[in-house]
């Protein structure tokens, strides 16, 4: 799959420091190795975004998460250029998008991205429709034309009938789906969202998520999706990017991720999620081999039977029925054995040895 | 004195920079070139004589009528029966005091309307720039603090005694609000806002027109209001510089200690500030005081409209 991956966004060593002396600052990196603090000291500058590189295929969700304040609004403001790096390059399908001039950067901007904002960032003097085909007008789109794709957008996320209400007289879930209707409008390639959902109740916040994976299934864009609650980045992403003081800290799948944090700040973060869904019997299963060299020769016939990618939770719902180990077996063969002991520690997010 | 020395208990007795000669010299300057200005104040008279003679040459009646509709546009029912009434005392305080006061009318519009012309671009200028509003901020300090008789005089020497002189006059006086409420709607305007603006491919002409200026309208018409205050309290001092109008009423009862014409112009002006002030003021609601409708959806314009619809 990584092979056949088409890049769609790709950034390269992206650095970003604030400040007056921001230059001598980066001047100052490359050549002694400067560290956060001693930039701050030095210079008076800070490191907003500190060596950030990753790329993103076509279609895939990719998440950003971290504590507040640890860059990632500033990191996703490089992918449409609202903020210039002060050193690295982003690529949008192989396009330098730093080298472009101001025109071509508007065209990319209004075709090519959506974006959704944390503080949603809706114009108060607009109609919901004029919010939603904002893109379509700055292009020169015509009256009618507007008026036909912005009523889509608006059905997409189920605001139909509002679209002459004025943005102060919705609700705030109301508000971020008028934000997502403006991401979506002109059918963009790549959609950037900044915390859309964070500043919502969590009812309205687990609605919202349905809403933009329906639609994001459906749609198939991609997505970066920035977040500071980890149940939401393992629901909606298919990577998830861990950032911490601007450094990228670890890039991998929700199950990578969980199960093996790359460092203690990972770890920490990952420690209070549930593994049911995410940790697979491949995992925690002693090899069948080991099994009967501890256990003696084995009688099987009445285990019940699993297969290595199954979960936690469909591990349990065999497990209860019997006082049996479960056999998981691969093309016919068995493979490995889960007793119940390794399935609780599993539960438990420690692997079986190390608890024992 | 300079027999004396130099005293550096009182060094400034005997320094004597001749700023007040340089000034001087300014001024003989302008009058030996004063054919230079001949244009601007042709331009400048045009104006105010067109406006002047159009307002002059509307029946009373008629004018009072339009000037309750606009206010009831702008203000809504209540602002519309106050100015009626401001425009019927004014009316009746004496037979010539109608007159007078669209002279001064006059006098006040093409003040505001120049004052609109440099104040809003210089704005919204000062609002994009912080060099730039650096660099006015003491320019319209000085202009709103140096006394009215300061300017007058050389005004008057470079383009005479006049309503032009008086026009300039106001201006100077009147322009600062205007400009400092611009830069400060431009500036006071949501940044995420503009940077979603931003982030939707709008060019930055497009997102001074179709996000700035309107989310700034509220203060920016705040400032049009003090400015045409200001405008009208300067009409006594232009009439110092042979402007006609309610002022010259007051100027002139001053003189003759008349206080009957002191009372007709001194209200005269209030009736007038009153009307004006209704008018704009109602002007600067915002789009949700208004319930989220439109201007051509409310008042006297929003019956027609609503009959239109009626019969089509
Ligand atoms: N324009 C700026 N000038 C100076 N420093 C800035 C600027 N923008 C951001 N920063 C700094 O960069 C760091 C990262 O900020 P950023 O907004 O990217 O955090 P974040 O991860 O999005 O946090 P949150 O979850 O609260 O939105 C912060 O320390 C902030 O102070
Ligand atoms: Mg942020």
């Amino acid at each position: 799959m990584a092979d056949a991956r088409e890049d769609v966004i790709r950034c390269e060593g992206i650095w970003k420091i604030f400040g007056d002396r921001s230059r001598q600052a980066m001047e100052a990196v490359r050549s002694k190795g400067l560290s956060k603090k001693d930039i701050r000291e030095e210079f008076d500058c800070v490191v907003g975004v500190q060596d950030a590189s990753f790329s993103v295929g076509r279609g895939e969700i990719f998440c950003i998460m971290g504590l507040s304040g640890s860059g990632k609004s500033t990191l996703i403001r490089h992918i449409n250029r609202l903020i210039e790096p002060t050193s690295g390059t982003v690529f949008i399908e192989g396009q330098n998008v730093n080298a472009m001039n101001a025109e071509t950067l508007r065209k990319l901007r209004a075709e090519k991205i959506g974006m959704v904002f944390q503080a949603m960032a809706l114009m108060p003097h607009r109609t919901v429709r004029d919010n939603v085909a904002f893109s379509l007008e700055v292009r020169g789109v015509s009256e009618t034309e507007r008026a036909k794709v912005a009523a889509k957008a608006i059905d997409m996320v189920d605001l139909t009938g509002w679209d002459r209400k004025y943005p102060d007289e919705l609700s705030g879930g109301m508000q971020q789906r008028v934000g997502l209707a403006r991401a979506l409008a002109a059918d963009p390639t790549i959609l950037l969202m900044d915390e859309p959902f964070s500043a919502l109740d969590p009812l309205i916040r687990r609605q919202l998520q349905g809403t933009f994976m329906e639609l994001s299934a459906e749609l198939h864009k991609t997505t970066i999706f920035i977040t500071h609650d980890l149940d939401e980045a393992i629901r909606i992403g298919d990577r998830i990017a861990i950032m911490k003081d601007g450094v990228l800290v670890q890039i991998g799948t929700p199950e990578e991720i969980v199960t093996q944090p790359a460092d203690d700040y990972v770890a920490d973060f990952v420690a209070g999620i549930s593994k049911l869904d995410l940790v697979t019997a491949a995992r925690i299963m002693q090899p069948f081999a080991a099994y009967v060299q501890a256990q003696g020769p084995q009688e099987t016939g009445g285990w019940p039977v699993g297969k290595p990618e199954m979960n936690l939770n469909e591990l349990v719902d065999l497990a209860v029925g019997t006082d049996h180990p479960i056999l998981i077996a691969a093309e016919g063969q068995p493979v490995g054995v889960v007793t119940k002991r390794a399935l609780l520690r599993g539960i438990q997010g420690r692997d079986e040895e190390r608890a024992a | 004195m300079a027999d004396e020395g130099f005293n550096w208990l009182n060094p400034f007795a005997s320094i004597d920079l001749g700023i007040a000669s340089w000034a001087d010299g300014i001024k003989q300057w302008a009058i030996s070139n004063r054919e230079m200005i001949q244009p601007i104040k042709r331009f400048f008279e045009t104006v105010i004589v067109g406006i002047e003679s159009a307002l002059q040459a509307t029946p009373p009646m008629a004018m009072l009528v339009v000037l309750v509709l606009i206010a009831w546009q702008a203000a809504g029912r209540r602002g519309a029966i106050v100015v009626g009434a401001c425009l019927v005392i004014l009316g009746l305080l004496a037979p010539e005091a109608w007159g007078l006061a669209m002279t001064t009318l006059a006098i006040v519009v093409a003040s505001v309307i120049l004052c609109v012309l440099i104040g809003l671009p210089l704005g919204v200028l000062a609002g994009k720039s912080d060099r730039f509003e650096g660099f006015i901020r003491p320019v319209l300090d000085t202009m709103q603090t140096i006394p009215a008789f300061v300017y007058l005089v050389p005004v008057v020497m470079m383009i005479g005694i006049g309503n032009v002189s008086g026009v300039i006059v106001t201006i100077i006086f009147a322009l600062p609000p205007l400009v400092r409420l611009t830069s400060l709607g431009i500036r006071g305007v949501n940044p995420s806002v503009v940077e979603a603006a931003r982030a939707f491919g709008a060019s930055p002409g497009q997102i001074l027109r179709k996000v700035e200026l309107p989310l700034a309208t509220p203060t920016i018409l705040a400032g049009l209001n003090q400015t045409i205050m200001l405008s009208l309290s300067m009409v006594v001092i232009a009439s110092m510089i042979s402007v006609k109008g309610l002022g010259n009423e007051v100027l002139r009862a001053m003189g003759r200690l008349d206080a009957g014409k002191a009372i007709v112009g001194g209200l005269g002006i209030v009736m007038l500030a009153i009307v004006l002030d209704r008018i704009t003021q109602g002007l600067g609601r915002s789009g949700r005081d208004r319930g989220h409708r439109h201007w051509w959806e409310t008042g006297p314009v929003g019956l027609i409209t609503a009959m239109f619809k009626k019969t089509t």
